[in-house]
């Protein structure tokens, strides 16, 4: 390996790729986030016909691959001539939206099931209270609940956000050069597999250890280690 | 209660198993398998295409028993250096670059570069009127190679593992245009899929001579197979299996 | 069987693959948890030391990473050891480096399950076991480890089916497994979207089957042990 070409050529290229890994991390766990609350809602809801709504998309995201998911989206449907022909092609024609779009999905069903599990360890008795106090269903959701179940579930939540970072190494396989496609293309070329491939786990790594680190410091200011016992 | 014994015991089972050797004594070709006509997977699972009759026919010359191994385009060199096989015909092309990792043999045949795109389009191979097209190509190819020396500053270039995905783009629209070998290229203008795409322009790059890769220094080997080449081509294997393939000569 | 345009032979294979594939992973995944929990919990702090970096390096680099450092990587090494036992030319197939690669990752995961499943085991157990005069090593086999089985089982049942996920990324390093089964499928008919459902649809019949087994080794773990100890 010539150091000067791998700063100077190979290591910029591998910056760029964490860019794009990072940009599309970080708009799908916050898209995800946003879908996932009325989803999450229903899940910890006590009728079970609302319940059951969100059960059959939350299986399928959970219960099969990403990269099966994203074949689906990027090669599958344009199998339909109807698809191309439609408006959302502008879309699905670019593997950046099509990526979006997979990972966007994946970790809703993810969040949601986060999402549940944190409403319902809040305590029926604060429920009762802000019931009793004469809030409306909605307003104890939107001010008791929700605040609630955001700090129970926020160390689940970093969990996903590092799950999800590692699953995107997968959108190499639809053309786009995250930090696994620059590696892949790169090494196409110089024939240093190892090298590249320890490069690449190595800024993996340093993202995942500095993500940590900002998610243990929120959790610290809000002080979540006080509310995870019920 | 005694889950876990026998879970400990799998283990240890596969510890064993899993870091079985690769017997030594067969010679391993290996190949791709997403690349028709050269080599592709049939719906029985077996390898068949024009790489592999010869590898086959080559293989009887020198008296040896061979096998197939598959493995994905860009990690062929790594594993053939890794010695998951100890030959790689798969239509790879003789150029500087791969022979700082592997030695070739005298080439098996030539091919060429040219673009395909749809019937319908003007598609100009003049670098002028190419300006802000989406152009794809198979990664760690020539054609790959090829379109990042010469047009990175003026086309969009994408790169797919698989020649066959990036057939798919090109018929779904994703692309403007797929560059890659014209033999390939005239195999999938026959087929159902590419009859709205035709060969624009002239090749872009000739002589692109396609060669057998072994593991560096291993002469032995690529001598024998160098031998092999001369007489298949010598006793009319080759030819049989050319026309099998394609109406005209590709050697 | 469903002829599927002649693949359907090829898809049954590679779901046997994925299942044999994935239950070789989690075997030996289960062995690295172990160790990891066993190195985490040690009085020794080399050995925390040890447990802990496998956990945050392997969970810090994508699988994908490790399923093609594990086939590319590993020849070096494996050459070297291989000319001790006369074979220097001992190498991974992709079987091999598929399943090392899972069950590193499984390993990583699990032994957070089983850390806190062998803190969750009271000391008197353990003192108990001192005192009617058993060894440290029949206390951890017949007192301690069918006790953690128990406790440990729901999180492991998660993370394997986690697994069988993850062993789609096993196709690329050219497993014939599922995935890669629908692949070639799709080469030969041109027909992405119906055989990436296909391959969904088992991937789901697949978690379905898992979750009914959970079930049983649960409650069968469970027995004589009240619902709400665990």
């Amino acid at each position: 390996m010539n150091w000067e070409t791998f700063f100077d050529k190979w290591l910029p290229k591998m910056l760029d790729g964490a860019g794009l890994t990072l940009e599309l991390v970080t708009i799908a766990v916050i898209a995800g986030l946003i879908l996932a609350i009325p989803m999450g809602i229903a899940r910890a809801s006590s009728k079970p016909w609302v319940r059951s709504i969100p059960y059959a998309y939350i299986f399928f995201f959970r219960g099969t691959p990403l990269l099966l998911q994203l074949f689906m989206v990027y090669y599958g449907l344009s199998q339909f001539e109807a698809v191309r022909q439609s408006w959302a092609w502008t879309y699905l024609r670019d593997p950046y939206w099509c990526a979006l779009l997979t990972m966007t999905l994946h970790t809703t069903a993810y969040i949601a099931e986060i999402l549940r599990g944190a409403i319902q360890s809040v305590p029926s008795g604060e429920v009762e209270a802000a019931r009793a106090l004469g809030m409306s269903r909605v307003q104890s959701m939107l001010y008791i609940v929700l605040p609630r179940a955001a700090r129970i579930g926020l160390p689940a939540y970093s969990n996903e956000v590092i799950l999800m970072l590692k699953a995107s190494a997968v959108v190499y396989t639809v053309t786009l050069l995250d930090i696994m496609g620059q590696a892949k293309t790169i090494s196409a070329r110089t024939y240093e597999n190892e090298f590249f491939y320890i490069v690449a786990a190595l800024l993996y790594l340093a993202i995942t250890i500095g993500l940590t680190r900002i998610f243990r410091f929120i959790e610290h200011k809000l002080r979540v280690d006080m509310l995870q016992g019920r | 209660m005694r889950h876990y014994k026998k879970i400990l015991l799998a283990a240890a089972a596969t510890l064993a198993f899993g870091t079985q050797a690769i017997a030594a004594d067969k010679i391993k070709l290996g190949t791709e398998g997403a690349y028709p006509p050269f080599n592709l997977i049939d719906a029985s699972g077996a390898v068949v295409g024009f790489d592999l009759e010869i590898g086959q026919a080559l293989c009887a010359k020198m008296g040896s028993e061979c096998e197939v191994v598959t493995s994905d385009w860009d990690g062929i060199i790594p594993a053939l250096n890794a010695k998951k096989f100890d030959m790689i015909i798969a239509s790879m092309s003789i150029t500087d670059e791969r022979k700082q990792a592997v030695d070739f043999t005298e080439p098996y045949y030539t091919n060429k570069l040219q673009f395909i795109a749809p019937k319908s389009s003007d598609f100009d191979t003049e670098e002028a009127s190419l300006k802000g097209k989406i152009i794809g190509a198979q990664r760690a190819t020539i054609a790959g190679q090829w379109l990042e020396d010469n047009l990175a500053d003026t086309v969009t270039i994408k790169l797919y593992d698989t020649q066959e995905n990036a057939y798919l783009d090109l018929s779904s629209g994703r692309l403007d245009g797929v560059l890659g070998d014209k033999f390939v290229n005239w195999e999938w203008l026959k087929s159902e899929a590419g009859k709205d795409f035709e060969f624009k322009g002239d090749p872009v790059f000739e002589n692109d001579k396609i060669g057998i890769a072994v593991r560096k220094g291993e002469d032995d080997l690529r001598n024998k197979l160098n031998q092999a080449i001369k007489d298949i081509v010598a006793d009319g294997t080759y030819k049989k299996i050319n026309d099998k393939y394609f109406p005209f000569s590709i050697y | 069987m469903i002829d599927l345009q002649g693949f359907g032979p090829s898809l049954l294979a590679g779901t046997w693959m994925t299942v044999k594939l994935s239950l070789a992973s989690v075997a030996l995944g289960l062995l690295f948890g172990l160790l990891g929990a066993a190195g985490k919990t040690s009085s020794n702090a080399f050995a925390r030391f040890l447990g802990g970096s496998y956990t945050t390096i392997v969970r810090g680099v994508p699988e994908t990473l490790w399923v093609l450092m594990a086939y590319y990587s590993t020849v070096t090494a494996l050459n070297y050891l291989g000319s001790f036992f006369g074979n220097p030319e001992l190498a991974l197939n992709p079987f091999a480096a598929g399943t090392l690669a899972l069950a590193l990752c499984f390993g990583a995961y699990s032994s957070e399950v089983f850390r806190g499943a062998l803190l969750s085991i009271p000391k008197g157990h353990r003192e108990a076991g001192l005192a009617v005069g058993l060894s440290s090593l029949r206390i951890f086999w017949r007192i301690t480890l069918p006790q953690v089985w128990r406790i440990a089982l729901p999180g492991l049942g998660n993370l394997y089916l986690i697994l069988l996920k993850d062993t789609a990324l096993v196709s690329l390093i050219s497993l014939t497994e599922i995935m890669r089964a629908a692949e070639i499928a799709k080469n030969g008919t041109k027909l992405p979207f119906t055989f990436y459902l296909i391959a969904a649809l088992i991937y789901l019949s697949l978690t379905i089957l898992v979750m009914i087994a959970m079930h049983f080794f649960e409650k069968r773990a469970a027995q004589g042990f009240t619902r709400n100890e665990v």
